[in-house]
């Protein structure tokens, strides 16, 4: 991974989880660009929704909120918002939910509400938003985080979207309709549920990265699983594409806005 | 219909909006009623029950200016920057006052704004489930289906007493044309007891719209001419989303002193909102 940063691995391998044709419900920041990576590369047929009601976007340059004019102006269609959460995805039709987080633990939990008490936080976060029903819905989520033992976390201060709960098939009982978490996508490699426990394991390592490096970087015993791959370095079209698309971003964003009269 | 739909902003915020109302601000992302944010900020509005799903910067502006107690949102952070500075040290530290916060997801407010349009009690969806908002939040129950006897989240339906857009345009009349992403802006609308629209233009006539978006006169309560009235927010086809300005007001909203400067020189120095814009397009 000599001349690849660990978010330009992290988006390159998110990218590769998804396929041509997936229904994709997309977050900002690194999820945005990986889904936009995939549409670039091998999945040209990807559905992509932003939480803002556009549907099927293609945009040319990454959005810096989840509903930039740029994603209405490449959509397939717009529509109203208590249609996305009530119609697509409550209903079922999303194939995968990309998820962040502060915080997440060994089952899959996140936090994105507060640190410390709910009542009197020490640091206040912006809140569940779309999270908590997309990780109820979705068929299927991917987590991207940033490994620290402040993230990666044995116990979360606040749940504010489930993964698997307690584990050992606590989500099963419950009326979520989704499979939960089935990748979490760090700065080191993947992590993916055991089958009998539900409890995330390493999977997956990046070039470069070690066991010893996963496991600094978890903030619980960090359980690695029998065999762990060696994910491939990206490809020439994979890097190439992903730095044209945020070099255009990039040049997007700094053009000065012309003001209203 | 008369003539005296179309108010300017002013007059409409000083009839409508009194201390100590429910109001909402909707648009998502796009057409934030910025101009009409800072009019009550001008107005010095006190004890508001603000609603909004992403309170974004317009109500990070009216929360350290003090105009509201209680707020019901679902994400609270500016779009692709991180925090809301002044919501954060109103929460965290109580400046300038403490708020209340009536906290919920985007599925459970979009949910409780559809109720509140048909007049019903509550919402229920198959929401908050496996997490702690359910606990932290007293207004987020559950009902049982009486079919299936499955248990599903309840919210009570969101009613503001006065509901703010922006939209393009609206005709003489007072109805009023929306297009490009429109959130949960019309069960917002819909959801009221008084609705306050500000536009781009006012045109004589509407171009015929079968399956657009467009706010009946009967339900609209006023409208204000107000070029630019969603500005740094954008409105599609009129002007772009200031990316660039959203990723400054970190840092100006970051410190009490430099953010009461800012609205000091941008809201009660700038009689409207065209002298607001005048002054950045001078200092740009």
């Amino acid at each position: 991974m000599s001349d690849c940063t660990r978010d330009e691995m992290m988006t390159i391998a998110a990218a590769r989880l998804l396929w041509d044709g997936c229904v994709c419900f997309v977050g900002i920041g690194l999820p945005s660009a990986a889904c936009n990576l995939a549409r670039l590369t091998h999945a040209p047929g990807i559905v992509l929704i932003y939480e803002s009601g556009t549907l099927g976007t293609r945009p040319d340059v990454l959005p810096l909120s989840i509903g930039d004019g740029e994603l209405a102006e490449t959509a397939a269609c717009v529509i109203p918002l208590p249609e996305v959460f009530a119609y697509l995805l409550q209903a079922g039709r999303v194939d995968v939910g990309f998820l962040g987080a502060a915080q997440l633990d060994r089952y899959g939990n996140l936090n994105s509400t507060v640190i410390g008490p709910y009542q009197a936080p020490s640091t206040r976060l912006p809140g569940a938003g779309g999270a908590t029903e997309i990780a109820a819905h979705a068929r299927r989520t991917f987590v991207m985080l940033k490994a620290t033992p402040r993230s990666l976390v044995a116990r979360l201060d606040f749940r504010t979207s489930a993964g698997f709960l307690d584990g050992r098939a606590a989500r099963a009982r419950t009326s979520m309709r989704g499979a939960g978490p089935q990748a979490v996508i760090t700065d080191f490699g993947l992590l993916t549920p055991a089958p009998d426990t539900d409890e995330l394991q390493l999977t997956a390592l990046y070039p470069g990265a070690t066991i010893a490096d996963a496991r600094a970087a978890t903030g619980w015993p960090l359980a690695v699983a029998a065999t762990v791959e060696t994910l491939a370095p990206p490809t020439t079209l994979e890097l190439d594409t992903l730095r044209a698309l945020q070099a255009r971003t990039r040049e997007a964003h700094r053009r000065p806005v012309r003001l209203p009269a | 219909m008369s003539a005296q739909r179309v108010v300017p902003l002013a007059e409409a915020i000083s009839t409508h909006v009194r201390d100590g109302l429910c109001v909402a601000l909707e648009g998502f992302t796009h057409l934030i009623p910025f101009a009409a944010g800072h009019e009550i900020i001008r107005q010095r509005r006190r004890d508001l029950h603000l609603v909004r799903m992403t309170p974004d910067l317009v109500y990070d502006q009216m929360i350290g200016m003090g105009c509201a107690r209680r707020l019901t949102f679902s994400w609270g952070g500016n779009p692709g920057v991180g925090s809301l500075h002044r919501l954060r040290d109103a929460v965290e530290h109580g400046w300038p006052r403490p708020l209340e916060l009536d906290e919920h997801t985007h599925a459970g407010v979009a949910a409780a704004y559809c109720a509140g349009a048909a007049r019903l009690p509550f919402a229920m969806l198959r929401g908050y489930l496996g997490t702690d908002l359910a606990n932290a939040n007293p207004r987020v129950r559950s009902v049982e289906c009486p079919f299936t006897g499955e248990r599903l989240a309840a919210v009570p339906a969101l009613n503001p007493d006065v509901t703010i857009l922006h939209a393009q345009r609206a005709d003489r009349s007072g109805n009023v044309a929306v297009h490009g992403i429109v959130g949960a802006q019309r069960e917002a609308a819909l959801a009221a007891q008084v609705l306050i629209v500000t536009v781009e233009e006012i045109v004589d006539e509407l171009p015929p719209a079968m399956n657009a978006i467009v706010l009946p006169h009967w339900i609209v309560t006023a409208v204000a001419h107000c070029p630019g009235g969603a500005y740094p927010s954008y409105v599609q086809d009129h002007y772009s989303r200031d990316n660039a300005f959203y990723q400054r007001w970190d840092a100006i909203a970051r410190d009490r002193e430099t953010f009461r400067a800012w609205m000091d020189e941008h809201v009660f120095g700038c009689r409207d909102h065209a002298a607001f814009l005048a002054r950045l397009r001078a200092a740009a």
